[in-house]
């Protein structure tokens, strides 16, 4: 019983020595996961992200000298755990949690409201609730960058090329294959309407959870014998795809694959069977970039940082993560142009994420240039960006095919409004008029 | 009619992968009672740690035997630290403690081999087999005819050791009637310690046969739900049972995606398995091969 | 001195078969009522609140329910998720369906959605017993998860399939903070435990037990074993179908199917297990347990950083979490099998003696 009491004295000994923050903090929650079967993902994304803080704080002393801190906290991409870890870390650091990167759609409709409530911004890059890019509707939440649907015109604008123009799009047949959960069937109407307005022919044929077996999906396949396949996975669903489709002998060059099933931890397991194979992104590989090198130099050069595995730097999960870090901070910076160089409550941070502009310049200037697209972040559009790259594996590494390719926005953006609309019409939330925002 | 058949041969050939899970739950389950659901996760553990060892750059039956060497470890352990303290529980406790076990495994293995996913070269091509789908445009992949080979192969040996053997007459014994088994000098503990060091072999290459075919990663622990319902068709005491229940199964559940799949929407793989077996033993409640078990008051 | 049942008499047969029949369980029962009902919402801060005292009260209603099913009538069942789920997407259909619904009679009507779906999954109870129906019930588990999630009109057509629950509204007050809505989930798990611990000694418990403890006997006795078993069923389902609705309304604000898989089914057996097989205050030691655990040991973590001052390697934590979790299973079933609620047992036969032992 003493060495129980002990224990306890000891913890909250701890609790009270964690709590002592100095002012000039900005806390970031890191929300994610290092086990169990999404690891790879979270690994390298918060792994990027986090070098990345580290090292703008190693290199500048934080942003305009406010340091930047952050606590890891692991959902198992479980919902419920998320909403914890988000309750637990919210008020944490001086002035609360900057924003929160649930890292997983689920999470992310979790924290749609309560964000709203308690005026955190939640950031969910390439991931989340598709309409909430409407930031009329929801003013808290950021998919930036590029969302499900907007990649999807993207996807088929790039197969539109590959086959020589949209109109010979007219009489194909494309199959989509996708992952049978909540992000698995986000892109089911968005592809339906591109069928109708291009004349192709759309099969969705979903993979239960996990995946671990696909047999069943690629007969039917090659049952339709169709000239494209959409390939939306996630975790192990992607490498047996690859792995099915060679054994059902289909190519995998006509396979295109969103950017939840185009990183290297995709097509490694699959071998052989992965070359070929395309895949879209909104960040690119490797660790020729400005920015990677600095991180090298200021974060592993000291025996610090992350990876304890250095080689999947420059992997595509870990670049995510750095575009992560970037679009964190810059934020940050933008929110200190009108707030002051101090720490910052998530209120105010909103406003730098809805006002975030950074340009082709800007991203040089970060040593970031072709890793990202630039971004335009507004009122009206929390999207920002919009443009995916497509990149095909050659057996080891993953190759850059196209520059930036932009979305069908005359296709996405009313979609886009109607659900917003629907969603605030159903939670009687009145739009905000973007015109009287500053 | 050939896509009928291609279907059929490739669940047939899905359904042995299923049954060389399955086989590991049937062994343990026979010989002490219980359900052992860190079955997945041993195979997850013996496929890492197989392929970590293979990316170190050890020969292939070095890593081999040092991979079965640690699941071998893996079971003595588990016999002693988990299982013989709670000899005489209700059997809901004892898997509740593998599932426990599951957890500590799974740590274990990210742990030590980290979470990244791994490509499994064993060499053998995983394409159609050329002369078949020439002659007959079927696609049989040569991988799936080998790894059934290779089940067979298993269960051969695991029939001859159970009949032939000291140790394996000796584990029929304990499966019987443990009391009685004690009673004329078998050492119950180390038959268990025996048994469970056999699922750890089974588990071994049955976590080389799926990391080859689908890489080797986390959802490797998944494939424990691929097995139960073969289990439950096939009996939880009998070997022979997991292979037919295997072929049963995966013939069905194949067949059921593509021919009903499409009527309500696709996607039913998940649970048609489940439901198969549960009607199944509505008819047959002891499964296809199981020990009918009668009552007294 | 102070737990003493000796001096109370019965008088009358009511007064022997009361609920709890000892004076100091019926105080400490209405005290802890009173803590959490009037002092936890004044001390806990809304972290206590919102992310760990409303899910600790939702699955300890919904491990009552599997309680009932496993530790009363001997039904091992691996399908909680799912019947939380149908509870969850009833609740959400019958509020956005109906005009004007009260929440209450949608949370009531969510239960009853679940008890008919439990059973009909509760048929093959009657032919199949012990892991063959474990395993029959992931048959519910996988089914419901993929109907809910292949049907679009479960979750009203919405591209993700998830829904997002309405605002509880009862009589045009709002439960809308975390404070209210811990009270509303409060006030639903006390009343239905209470319900539950009434129940198990009545009639129905004791059928139940009967047919746990050897149904042929049971059967032989009297006792019809397949309307028995299917009343564990539909009533266990109910518990679970409230917690689904809980969970949906009052916890998370957002469920998709998927969130119903299995894992939170074994979670919900694992508090059944730890806190006692059939024992409704061992739902909520085995509740608190399994909900603190992670959370306990998640928050330690980032703390011995901060405190040794060093920078583990990324994935270390979260390993070790999962290693010290398993091990505290094992342990716990190694050390005390029949639970929390034994050792609450043991507690209370040493506080009979106190502060004499001989």
């Amino acid at each position: 019983m003493k060495s129980v009491r002990q224990a306890l004295l000891g913890v909250v000994l701890l609790g009270a020595a964690a709590t002592v923050h100095a002012q000039n903090e900005q806390f970031i929650p890191m929300n994610g996961y290092w086990v169990g079967p999404y690891a790879p993902g979270g690994s390298g994304i918060f792994g990027g992200f986090i070098d990345y803080v580290n090292m703008i704080n190693a290199r500048e002393g934080g942003v305009n000298g406010v340091k930047l801190t952050y606590e890891k906290c692991e959902t198992e991409y479980n919902n419920a755990r998320g909403v914890e870890c988000y309750e637990r870390q919210k008020k944490k650091g001086p002035t609360g949690a900057t924003m929160v990167h649930p890292l997983s759609t689920g999470i992310t409709y979790s924290l749609i409201e309560k964000a709203a409530a308690d005026k955190i911004p939640v950031v969910s890059i390439g991931y989340g609730r598709t309409d909430a890019s409407d930031g009329r509707v929801f003013p808290y939440i950021f998919p930036l960058i590029t969302n499900y649907w907007s990649q999807n015109t993207a996807k088929i604008k790039f197969i539109g090329a590959k086959e020589g123009g949209m109109d010979k799009l007219k009489g194909k047949k494309i199959v989509n294959i996708y992952h049978e959960s909540a992000y698995g069937k986000e892109t089911i109407p968005v592809l339906d309407a591109q069928a109708a307005k291009y004349g192709f022919t759309v099969t969705h044929i979903p993979v239960p959870h996990p995946g671990n077996e696909q047999g069943a999906q690629w007969l039917q396949v090659r049952q339709i014998k169709p000239d494209w396949v959409i390939l939306r996975g996630w975790g192990v669903m992607n490498p047996v795809a690859l792995k099915a489709a060679a054994r059902a002998g289909f190519p995998r060059e006509k396979i295109v694959g969103v950017w939840w099933s185009g990183a290297e931890e995709d097509t490694i397991p699959a071998g052989a069977a992965a070359k070929g194979y395309i895949a879209a992104g909104f960040n690119v590989a490797g660790t020729n970039f400005p920015v990677i090198a600095e991180i090298k130099k200021y974060i592993y050069a000291k025996g610090r940082g992350e990876m304890e595995d250095q080689t999947r730097i420059g992997s595509i999960y870990y670049n995510r993560g750095v575009v992560h870090g970037i679009v964190t901070v810059e934020a940050i910076r933008k929110a200190q142009e009108k707030y002051g160089k101090k720490a910052l409550t998530g209120e105010q941070i909103r406003w730098g994420l809805e006002n975030l502009s950074i340009s082709d310049a800007n991203l040089k200037a970060l040593g970031a240039a072709g890793f990202m697209q630039p971004l335009k972040v507004s009122c009206l559009d929390h999207e920002g960006g919009g443009a995916v790259k497509f990149q095909q594996w050659d057996g080891n590494k993953w190759v850059v095919l196209t520059d930036w390719i932009t979305p069908d926005r005359e296709l996405v953006r009313p979609m886009i409004e109607q659900s917003a609309a629907a969603y605030a019409k159903e939670k009687n939330i009145t739009p905000r008029d973007c015109s009287k925002e500053s | 009619m050939s896509f009928f058949f291609e279907v059929l041969i490739g669940g047939l050939l899905s359904g042995v992968m299923y049954s060389l899970v399955a086989l590991g739950f049937v062994l343990i389950y026979k010989a002490s009672g219980v359900f052992n659901f860190a079955q997945g996760a041993m195979v997850f553990l013996a496929a890492l740690t197989f392929v970590g060892l293979r990316e170190m750059g050890i020969d292939f039956w070095i890593a081999f035997v040092i991979t079965l060497g640690v699941m071998v470890v893996l079971g003595l352990l588990t016999e002693r630290i988990v299982l013989r303290p709670l000899v005489n529980q209700p059997q809901i406790t004892l898997f509740m403690a593998t599932i426990g076990l599951t957890f500590v495994i799974e740590g274990v293995a990210q742990l030590v081999w980290d979470s990244q996913p791994h490509n499994l070269d064993l060499g053998i091509q995983d394409v159609p087999l050329p002369w078949i789908s020439d002659s007959t445009g079927m696609n049989i992949s040569t991988f799936d005819i080998t790894a059934a080979g290779i089940a067979a192969v298993l269960v051969t040996s695991l029939a001859l050791f159970f009949s032939r053997t000291r140790i394996g007459r000796a584990l029929r014994a304990v499966a019987d009637d443990h009391q009685a088994a004690l009673a004329v000098g078998i050492p119950l503990q180390h038959i268990w310690g025996i048994v469970w060091a056999v699922a750890g072999f089974v588990a071994l290459v049955a976590g080389m046969l799926w990391g080859a075919r689908n890489g080797v990663q986390f959802s490797l622990t998944f494939l424990a739900l691929k097995a139960l319902p073969v289990l439950i068709l096939g009996g939880f005491e009998s070997v022979p049972g997991a292979i037919v229940g295997g072929l049963i199964i995966g013939a069905a559940e194949k067949l059921a995606e593509v021919y009903i799949g499409p009527m309500v929407g696709g996607g039913i793989e998940g649970w048609f398995p489940y439901v198969l077996a549960l009607l199944f033993l509505l008819v047959r409640p002891e499964g296809l091969f199981g020990e009918k078990h009668i009552d007294r008051v | 001195m102070l737990y003493r049942e000796a001096g109370q008499f019965k008088t009358s047969y009511a007064a022997d078969q009361q609920v709890f029949p000892i004076r100091q369980d019926r105080i400490g029962v209405a005290a802890a009522l009173v803590v959490a009902f009037l002092v936890v919402p004044l001390v806990a801060n809304q972290y206590w609140l919102s992310a760990i005292l409303t899910p600790f009260l939702i699955f300890a209603l919904a491990t009552i329910g599997l309680n009932i099913l496993t530790g009363y009538a001997g039904q091992l069942s691996l399908g909680t998720a799912a019947f939380m789920a149908v509870g969850a997407f009833a609740a959400y259909n019958f509020v956005l369906r109906v005009p004007d619904m009260p929440i209450l009679l949608a949370f009531a009507l969510a239960g009853v959605s679940a008890a008919l779906i439990g059973i009909v999954f509760g048929l093959p109870s009657l032919r199949i017993k012990g892991f063959y129906l474990a395993v029959a019930t992931l048959a519910a588990q996988f089914f419901v998860v993929w109907a809910l999630t292949h049907f679009p009109w479960f979750s009203n057509y919405s591209t993700s399939g998830v829904i997002s629950a309405q605002k509880m509204e009862i009589l045009g007050f709002a439960f809308d903070t975390p404070v209210r809505k811990y009270l509303l989930a409060l006030s639903i798990v006390a009343v239905l435990a209470i319900a539950a611990k009434n129940m198990v000694r009545s009639s129905v418990g004791r059928a139940w037990m009967a047919v746990r403890d050897m149904d042929v006997a049971a059967a032989v006795i009297g006792i019809r074993p397949l309307p028995t078993k299917l009343l564990a069923f539909a009533i266990s389902s109910f518990y679970c179908g409230v917690a689904g609705a809980l969970y949906a309304f009052a916890y998370l604000g957002t469920v998709e199917p998927e969130g119903f898989n299995l894992d939170l089914s074994f979670r919900i057996l694992f508090m059944v297990i730890i806190g006692g097989v059939g024992s409704i205050l061992g739902s909520f030691l085995g509740a608190a347990f399994i909900v603190l655990l992670p959370i306990f040991l998640n928050t330690m973590a980032p703390l011995l950083e901060h405190r040794l001052g060093l920078q583990l390697p990324a994935g270390l934590t979260s390993n070790l979490e999962l290693i010290v979790f398993g091990s505290l299973i094992i342990f716990f079933l190694a050390v005390e099998p029949h639970g929390l609620a034994r050792l609450w047992q043991i507690g209370k036969e040493k506080l009979r003696l106190w502060p004499f032992p001989h």
